[in-house]
C-alpha cells in the first residue's frame, strides 16, 4: 500500500508548475542573466592577465575572503575570477529561491487550508510535499543546465565545458540542499513564517560560518554547505565531490521531510508555537508603539544590513589605489581631481549607493500605513479616539527616524571598517558629514511618500520607480554621460558631492523645504479623504 | 434627544451612488436594528458614522457633533465592532484587546477578564491562528470592556456559534440595561427581533421601512405546515393566505402575521395532528415589500 501515499504526485506537480510557471521562470532566468553578464563584463574590464593579477591582489585580504570565499589567486583567469566573485553569492540567492518556492507549497498552503482541501481528494498523504519538491528539483536542474551551458557558450578561453557545467551544478545543488532544509522546517514549524525564518537562518549561518572559517581555519568550513560551493574550485581544479556531497545531503533531507510529514497530523508541527503574551506591554498601547512593534523585525534586519553594507564597502577602501589604477570602467565613473585622495574621490559615489539603499527602509516604514489601510486594520484605530493626523504622524516620525538611523549605521560601518584598513585612518566627521548631507534628499522621498498616501493612495508604489530612477541616473550617470538635468530630477542629484565638490548648505535647506511642503500637503490630503481598501 | 441622527445622507463613489438619502435616528437607551441584504449599504453607512468615509451630502450627527469634523471626540464614547475583523497576525489576542481598550480611553481589567472567560477566548494565541469567530470575539471583548455610550456593531455574530451568539445577546441586553445605545446591523431578521426596539431596513442605499417590529408586522408572513385528520376546506377563500401547496406531510402555506388568529381558528376545526411554523425571513419581507417591483442593479 506504500504507493498510495504518493498517488497523483505527477498530476499535482503539473498543477504546481502551472501555478508558479511565471515565478519560477523569473527566478531562473534572472539568476542566469546575472551569471552570464558578469564574465562578459569582466572580459571587457580586465582584458589582460596583468590587470587580472592586480585585481587578484586587491582580493587578497581577509575581508574579501570572508565575503566571497577563497580562490587560487595565483591563477586568476577570467573563469576563476568569475567563480570567485560571483558563484557564492549567486548560490546563496539560488538557496533563497528554493526556500521561498518550497515554503509556498508546503507550510503556506497547509496554513491557509488549501492542503486540507487537496487532502480530502483522492491524493496521497505525501503527494503534495513531493510534488512541490519535484517542481523545485526540476527548477534547480534547469538552473544548473542553463547556467552551465550558457557560461560555456560565452566562448571564453578559461571557461571550459567541465568548469561551466560544474558552475551550474553548484548553483543547482545549493538550490536542492535548501529545498531540503525548507521541506524539513515546513514539517517542524507550525507557520510558514517560521519555516521561512528558520531556513533563511540556516542560509545566513552557513554563510557567516563559512566566512569566519575561510579566514581562520579552512578545514572547518567543510561544515558549512555554502563552504562546499567554494570547495568545488570551479574553473580551477574542478572538484565534483562537494556537489555529490550536496546532492547526497539533499536526498537525506528530502527523506527526512517525508518521514516527518508521514508521522504528523495535518496542521501540526513538531516545534509547538509557544503561547504569547496575554497582556499588551504599556509600550504597545499607542498608535506609534503599535506601528513600531509591527515593523520591529524589519527595522532590526535592515539596521544590521546597512551596517554590514557600510563595513563591506569600508573594507575595500584600503586597496583603492591599486584597484582603480587597473580599472578603466570605474576610472571613468569617478571625476578626476587634483589634491584629493582616492578614498575621498570614491566616497561620493559610495554615498549615493548607500543613501539610496538607506532610503528603502524608511519608505517601507511609510508605505506600511497604506498596507495597514488596505488590510482594513487602521479602521480599528480610527474608530477609536485616534486622529488621522496622529496616525499619519506616528508613521512619519518612525520613517524619518528610521532613515536617520539607517544612514548613520551605514556611515558608522563604513568608517569603522575603513579606518582599520586605510593608512592613517579616516576622519569620522568627514564620513558622517558626507552621509548626512544625503539625509535631506531622503526626507524629500519620505515627503513624497506621505504626499502620495494623502492624495493618491492607489499610487503609493510609484515611489519605488522614483528610487530606481535615482539609482540608475546617479550611479550609472557618470558612465553614460547623461546631461545634468536628468540627475536633477532626483533629489539625490542636488546634494553637493562632499568632499570633492564645495559644500553648500543652501541646496540642502531647499531640499528640506520641499520635503516639508510635500509632507504637510500629504497630511492635509489624508485628513480629507475616504479610508479605502 | 437623539444620540445619533442621520439626515438625508448620500454617499457616492465616483459615479456610483452607494447611499441615497438615508435617514436614521437612535435615542438614548435604545437598540436599533439596521437590516438589509449584503451590499445594501449597511457598512458604508456605519463607516460614514465613524468618520472613516466622508459623506457626499446630508447631515450626520453623533452626540450632536459632526461625524466627520469631530470624529476623535465622538469616538471617545463609541465602541465599534466591524463585520470583517482583520487583526495583526503577529500580535496575540490579549495584546490587541489591551491596545483597543487603551485607545478607547477607559481601562476596566475585571470586565476584560470576565468577558474573555464568557466568550471562551484564549488571549495568548497569535491572531494569525484565530478563526473568523475568534477574531470577532477579540473585537467584541474590547468593545464591551469599554465604557462607551454608543455601540456600533456591524454584523458582529456572523462567525459565532449559537452558544456564543447567546453570550453576545446577553452583552447587548446588559449595556441596554445600563442605558446605553446600540446600533446593530444584521441581515438576519430573527436576531434583530430578539434584541431591537426599533428596526430600519435598508435596500440598495435607501431606507425602505422604519419602525418598531410590531409596526412592521403588516409586512411579515409566517410559513406554516399543517396536517389534519380531516381534509381542510375553505383555505382558499380566507384572507391573507398565500402559496398554498399540498404535500405528503400536509398542507403548507404562508399567512400574513395579522391574520394568524383567524387562520388558526379555522384549521383547528379539522383536528390538527401536526403544526409547524417558521418565522418570517428577511427575504420574505423584501419579497412582500417589493411584490411586483423590479430590481434596479446591485448596490454596495
Amino acid at each position: 500500500m506504500e504507493g498510495n501515499h504518493f498517488a497523483k504526485t505527477a498530476y499535482l506537480s503539473k498543477f504546481i508548475l502551472r501555478l508558479d510557471r511565471m515565478r519560477i521562470s523569473i527566478w531562473v532566468l534572472s539568476l542566469t542573466f546575472f551569471t552570464l553578464i558578469v564574465p562578459s563584463a569582466f572580459k571587457e574590464m580586465y582584458s589582460s592577465q596583468q590587470e587580472r593579477d592586480a585585481m587578484a591582489q586587491t582580493m587578497a585580504n581577509p575581508a574579501m575572503t570572508a565575503m566571497t570565499g577563497p580562490a587560487d589567486l595565483s591563477n586568476y583567469t577570467l573563469g576563476v575570477m568569475t567563480a570567485h566573485q560571483m558563484l557564492l553569492m549567486t548560490a546563496a540567492v539560488a538557496g533563497l529561491m528554493s526556500i521561498l518556492l518550497v515554503a509556498r507549497h508546503t507550510r503556506a498552503d497547509e496554513e491557509d487550508g488549501r492542503l486540507e482541501l487537496l487532502r480530502s481528494l483522492p491524493v496521497g498523504r505525501l503527494s503534495y510535499l513531493n510534488a512541490a519538491l519535484l517542481v523545485v528539483t526540476a527548477a534547480c536542474v534547469g538552473l544548473a543546465l542553463l547556467n552551465g551551458i550558457g557560461l560555456y557558450s560565452l566562448g571564453i578561453e578559461s571557461m571550459d565545458l567541465e568548469g561551466s557545467l560544474l558552475y551550474g551544478a553548484a548553483l543547482g545543488a545549493t538550490g536542492l540542499f535548501f529545498a531540503g532544509v525548507t521541506a524539513v522546517f515546513a514539517q517542524l514549524s507550525e507557520s510558514s513564517r517560521g519555516a521561512i525564518g528558520y531556513s533563511i537562518a540556516v542560509l545566513l549561518i552557513s554563510y557567516l560560518f563559512r566566512a569566519i572559517t575561510d579566514v581562520s581555519s579552512d578545514a572547518l568550513s567543510w561544515i558549512s554547505p555554502l563552504g562546499w560551493v567554494t570547495k568545488a574550485e570551479v574553473y580551477d581544479d574542478n572538484n565534483w565531490w562537494p556537489i555529490v556531497l550536496m546532492i547526497a545531503a539533499s536526498i537525506v533531507l528530502y527523506a527526512a521531510a517525508n518521514y516527518l510529514n508521514a508521522i504528523r497530523d495535518l496542521g501540526r508541527g513538531f516545534l509547538a508555537s509557544k503561547p504569547g503574551k496575554k497582556h499588551a506591554s504599556p509600550f504597545l498601547q499607542s498608535p506609534i508603539g503599535l506601528a513600531l512593534r509591527l515593523q520591529k523585525t524589519g527595522i532590526i534586519s535592515w539596521a544590521i544590513g546597512m551596517y554590514v553594507l557600510g563595513a563591506s564597502y569600508g573594507s575595500v577602501l584600503g586597496d583603492l589605489e591599486s584597484f582603480f589604477s587597473q580599472n578603466e570602467m570605474l576610472k571613468q565613473l569617478l571625476q578626476q581631481e587634483e589634491g584629493i585622495t582616492m578614498v575621498e574621490q570614491f566616497l561620493p559615489m559610495l554615498m549615493i549607493v548607500i543613501s539610496l539603499l538607506a532610503t528603502i527602509p524608511p519608505l517601507m516604514a511609510m508605505n506600511k500605513l497604506r498596507g495597514e489601510e488596505k488590510k482594513e486594520r487602521i479602521v480599528h484605530l480610527l474608530s477609536r479616539s485616534v486622529s488621522r493626523t496622529e496616525l499619519l504622524g506616528a508613521y512619519f516620525i518612525i520613517s524619518v527616524m528610521n532613515g536617520f538611523v539607517m544612514i548613520s549605521l551605514a556611515a558608522l560601518g563604513l568608517w569603522s571598517a575603513g579606518t582599520a584598513v586605510v593608512e592613517g585612518g579616516l576622519s569620522f566627521a568627514m564620513i558622517f558629514g558626507a552621509a548626512l548631507s544625503y539625509f535631506p534628499a531622503m526626507l524629500v522621498m519620505i515627503g513624497l511618500a506621505v504626499f502620495l498616501i494623502g492624495f493618491l493612495p492607489k499610487f503609493t508604489g510609484f515611489i519605488w520607480m522614483y528610487v530606481l530612477y535615482s539609482f540608475i541616473v546617479l550611479y550609472l550617470g557618470g558612465l553614460f554621460q547623461f546631461s545634468d538635468w536628468i540627475g536633477r530630477i532626483s533629489p539625490f542629484g542636488h546634494v553637493p558631492q562632499a568632499p570633492i565638490e564645495e559644500f553648500s548648505i543652501i541646496p540642502l535647506l531647499l531640499l528640506c523645504l520641499v520635503a516639508g511642503v510635500l509632507a504637510a500637503a500629504g497630511f492635509i490630503g489624508f485628513n480629507k479623504r475616504d479610508i479605502e481598501h | 434627544m437623539s444620540l445619533l441622527k442621520v439626515t438625508n445622507l448620500t454617499k457616492k463613489f465616483g459615479k456610483f451612488t452607494a447611499l441615497d438619502g438615508v435617514n436614521l435616528e437612535l435615542d438614548k437607551g435604545e437598540v436599533l436594528g439596521f437590516i438589509g441584504p449584503n451590499g445594501a449599504g449597511k457598512s458604508t453607512t456605519i463607516r460614514v458614522l465613524l468618520g472613516i468615509l466622508k459623506s457626499t451630502g446630508g447631515e450626520v450627527k453623533v452626540f450632536n457633533k459632526d461625524a466627520w469634523q469631530d470624529a476623535v471626540d465622538i469616538h471617545k464614547r463609541v465602541a465599534y465592532v466591524p463585520g470583517d475583523v482583520n487583526l495583526w497576525p503577529n500580535l496575540t489576542g490579549g495584546e490587541v484587546i489591551d491596545l483597543f481598550i487603551k485607545l478607547n480611553g477607559t481601562v476596566n481589567k475585571a470586565k476584560r477578564e470576565e468577558l474573555i472567560g464568557k466568550f471562551d477566548l484564549d488571549p495568548s494565541k497569535k491572531c494569525r491562528a484565530y478563526s473568523k469567530g475568534n477574531r470577532q470575539k477579540v473585537a467584541l471583548v474590547a468593545a464591551f470592556s469599554s465604557d462607551a455610550d454608543l455601540f456600533i456593531l456591524d454584523e458582529p455574530t456572523s462567525g459565532l456559534d449559537p452558544l456564543m451568539e447567546k453570550v453576545f445577546q446577553e452583552c447587548v441586553m446588559d449595556v441596554k440595561r445600563q442605558g446605553k445605545s446600540v446600533l446593530l446591523s444584521s441581515h438576519i431578521l430573527s436576531e434583530v427581533e430578539k434584541l431591537c426596539d426599533r428596526v430600519s431596513i435598508i435596500r440598495q442605499g435607501k431606507i425602505i421601512e422604519s419602525g418598531t417590529l410590531s409596526e412592521l408586522r403588516h409586512l411579515t408572513r409566517t410559513q406554516m405546515l399543517v396536517d389534519t385528520m380531516r381534509p381542510i376546506t375553505g383555505l382558499n377563500e380566507m384572507q391573507g393566505i398565500h402559496k398554498i401547496e399540498e404535500s405528503k406531510q400536509g398542507v403548507t402555506f404562508q399567512v400574513d402575521t395579522m391574520q394568524i388568529d383567524e387562520v388558526i381558528k379555522h384549521i383547528s376545526q379539522f383536528g390538527i395532528t401536526r403544526l409547524e411554523s417558521a418565522p418570517p425571513t428577511l427575504e420574505d419581507l423584501f419579497m412582500r415589500h417589493y411584490e411586483g417591483a423590479k430590481d434596479t442593479g446591485g448596490v454596495r
